[in-house]
């Protein structure tokens, strides 16, 4: 025997195989009859989102339709993933806009940081999980996609409301 | 029951359809009773080939509420889930390993298959049912030398396993199969004397005799209830379920002796699977719960025969049978598997001189009824044999259950350590530095 297993001495008296095999089939058959339900019938039915979910980016904006970013470079600064590609573009008012605005939402590990970073509230995470696409070139979101995104978006923790009453 | 005038002269001669047609035919000697024959035989194919599919359903709708889950629910309800299956199995690849050797990869499945399939043949499942050209017994085939047939080709099966986990050169798939053909030998040693003692009530091995007997004296499960426990457990070892499910071994062997096989050829494993489950349980009905007949009710079980009377106790022998299933995969969702070693001293140093030493006791016992001149048959009405036989039983079982099962029928997980051993050992650890810096470590 190897050294430092501990050998305990088994309470025999107390030791069935029978009689505990009959007590756990008491148990399993109560659970046949009167099941403990908590499965959601996904598709049909799903639970609410917290509000605080933080899923799918959306890009959202102004009232002209245009995209609220001014590229000021904040959220790839910030971004921990490193996943958001941003060109920058500048027009004749001198106004800054996004040239190319991507996120690779494989590469996203949704901490939400671009949104409490972005001073225009342009950029947000959403309240949506199911992204799946057939191919992976699909997961880069461009502008255009962020924008066309309608989903809620989430609610960042407030610390003056820690607990989002 | 009147003939209609049109039938030919030579069919009119055979008006009594209580009596078994073999001696007269329409078609020559042999003719009717091999007519039943076929149609019988593509009748209970067809139903226990769909039978078997739907019990893959019910094992995963019963492991799913026993675990508070719904199971499958989607293809119409979920009835359709075997149908997918089997579809999904037909368009799935077949793998067939380059070192495989290919002559026995190929047959192993159906080996373990057809004897599955076979053994049915012998089992009594109805009352006879009257026609107009004769008797037709519900039993396919009822061989005079009944479950002797019945053990000997249920040994078969392991063949099956073995070929497949020895052809398929894969070291987890030889595993299981070594595993199964020595769970397999083991138990049906232990299966084959638990019947012993059905031999000395019944003094017959024909199916139908037994289940006449018990029809007249009390169901076997009473009067032999050890042997009945012991035909159980071995069953359950016989068929390769859990708590037996070695040869297979998820967690240890991946999947055992069809860890190589796909598609159809791993689906034809499962279905034998099922279908020794489905002959095991008829085989318990049968042998221990009075077969097709129905308990109380002797007008039904005995002649003369209708047609009525053949659809209740059909009914009465499925629904055995469907609780002998159900019995099957309670316990595999209940259960955890045994570990090697407990299988085998299990079958080995318990189940096998429990029964050669019940065989003696059940010997002894009618040895001693019969000297005392108790009558075998029911006696002013009252079975005085059976429950001499009874009683005895009760006794057995209670010495059984609540006696000797204290820590001593499954041997533990470490084997038992003598007082000085321990102390020796414990003195090691002492010295060891690992300990002294694990108590060191422990102590910061």
């Amino acid at each position: 025997m190897p050294i430092g297993v501990k050998v305990l001495a088994r309470p025999i008296d107390e030791v069935s195989y029978v009689r505990a095999a009959v007590k756990g089939m008491a148990l399993t058959f109560k659970h046949l009859i009167n099941p403990h339900k908590v499965t959601v019938q996904y598709p049909e039915h799903r639970d609410p989102l917290s509000p605080r979910w933080r899923g799918t980016h959306r890009m959202l904006t102004t009232e002209d339709g245009t995209a609220k970013c001014v590229a000021c470079g904040l959220c790839p600064a910030v971004c921990p993933a490193n996943c958001i590609k941003l060109v920058p573009g500048e027009d004749e008012n001198g106004n800054r806009y996004p040239l190319v605005f991507e996120i690779d939402e494989f590469r996203c590990i949704f901490c939400g940081y671009c949104q409490e970073v972005c001073p225009e509230e342009a950029i947000h995470v959403g309240r949506h999980y199911e992204n799946s696409e057939y191919s992976r070139d699909g997961f880069v979101y461009d502008l255009e996609r962020l924008m066309a995104q309608t989903h809620p978006v989430c609610e960042m923790w407030d610390p003056a409301d820690p607990k989002g009453e | 029951m009147l003939l209609p005038a049109s039938l030919p002269p030579m069919l009119q001669r055979i008006v009594d359809p209580q009596a078994p047609p073999a001696d007269v035919g329409f078609f020559g000697p042999i003719g009717v009773p091999l007519i039943y024959t076929i149609v019988k035989l593509l009748i209970v194919f067809t139903v226990y080939m769909v039978g078997v599919a739907l019990l893959t359903l019910a094992e995963r709708k019963i492991s799913a509420w026993i675990q508070d889950r719904l199971g499958p629910n989607r293809v119409i309800k979920g009835w359709g889930q075997p149908l997918a299956d089997g579809v999904k199995n037909f368009m799935k690849e077949e793998t067939l390993p380059d070192a495989a050797n290919k002559p026995l990869f190929l047959l192993a499945p159906a080996m373990a298959f057809i004897p599955a399939l076979t053994v049915w043949a012998v089992i009594p499942f109805a009352a006879p049912l009257p026609l107009r050209w004769g008797r037709m017994d519900m039993v396919l085939a009822d061989l005079p030398i009944g479950y002797l047939y019945i053990l000997a080709l249920a040994s078969l099966g392991v063949f099956g396993v073995v070929l497949a986990g020895w052809a398929s050169n894969n070291k987890y798939a030889l595993l299981g199969g070594l595993r199964s053909s020595a769970q397999m030998v083991s138990y049906e040693i232990a299966m084959g004397m638990s019947t012993v003692p059905i031999l000395l009530l019944a003094g017959d091995v024909s199916l139908s005799t037994i289940v006449r007997q018990q029809e007249q004296n009390g169901w076997y499960v009473l009067t032999l209830t050890v042997a009945c426990f012991i035909f159980i457990v071995s069953a359950f070892a016989e068929t390769n379920r859990l708590p037996f499910d070695l040869p297979e071994a998820e967690s240890e062997l991946i999947a055992g002796y069809h860890t190589e096989y796909s598609a159809m050829k791993f689906s034809l494993f499962f279905i034998a699977e099922y279908a020794n489950m489905v002959t095991a349980s008829a085989l318990m009905a049968t042998l221990f719960f009075g077969g097709w007949t129905v308990p109380f009710w002797h007008a039904v079980n005995n002649a003369p025969w209708a047609w009525w009377k053949t659809a209740i106790t059909l009914g009465a022998f499925l629904f055995k049978v469907l609780f002998f299933l159900f019995f099957y995969m309670w316990i595999r969702w209940t259960l955890p598997r045994f570990r090697y070693d407990q299988l085998m001293s299990l079958g080995w140093k318990i189940l096998l001189p429990l029964t050669i030493g019940y065989v003696v006791v059940i010997a002894g016992a009618t040895l001693g009824l019969d000297a005392l001149g108790v009558p075998r048959t029911p006696w002013h009405g009252w079975p005085v044999y059976s429950l001499c036989l009874l009683a005895l039983n009760i006794g057995l079982i209670g010495l059984l259950f609540v006696v000797a099962d204290r820590g001593r029928l499954i041997s533990p997980a470490s084997a038992r350590v003598r007082a000085a051993e321990l102390a020796r050992l414990r003195a090691v650890r002492q010295r060891s530095t690992l300990a002294h810096e694990a108590t060191s470590g422990a102590g910061d």
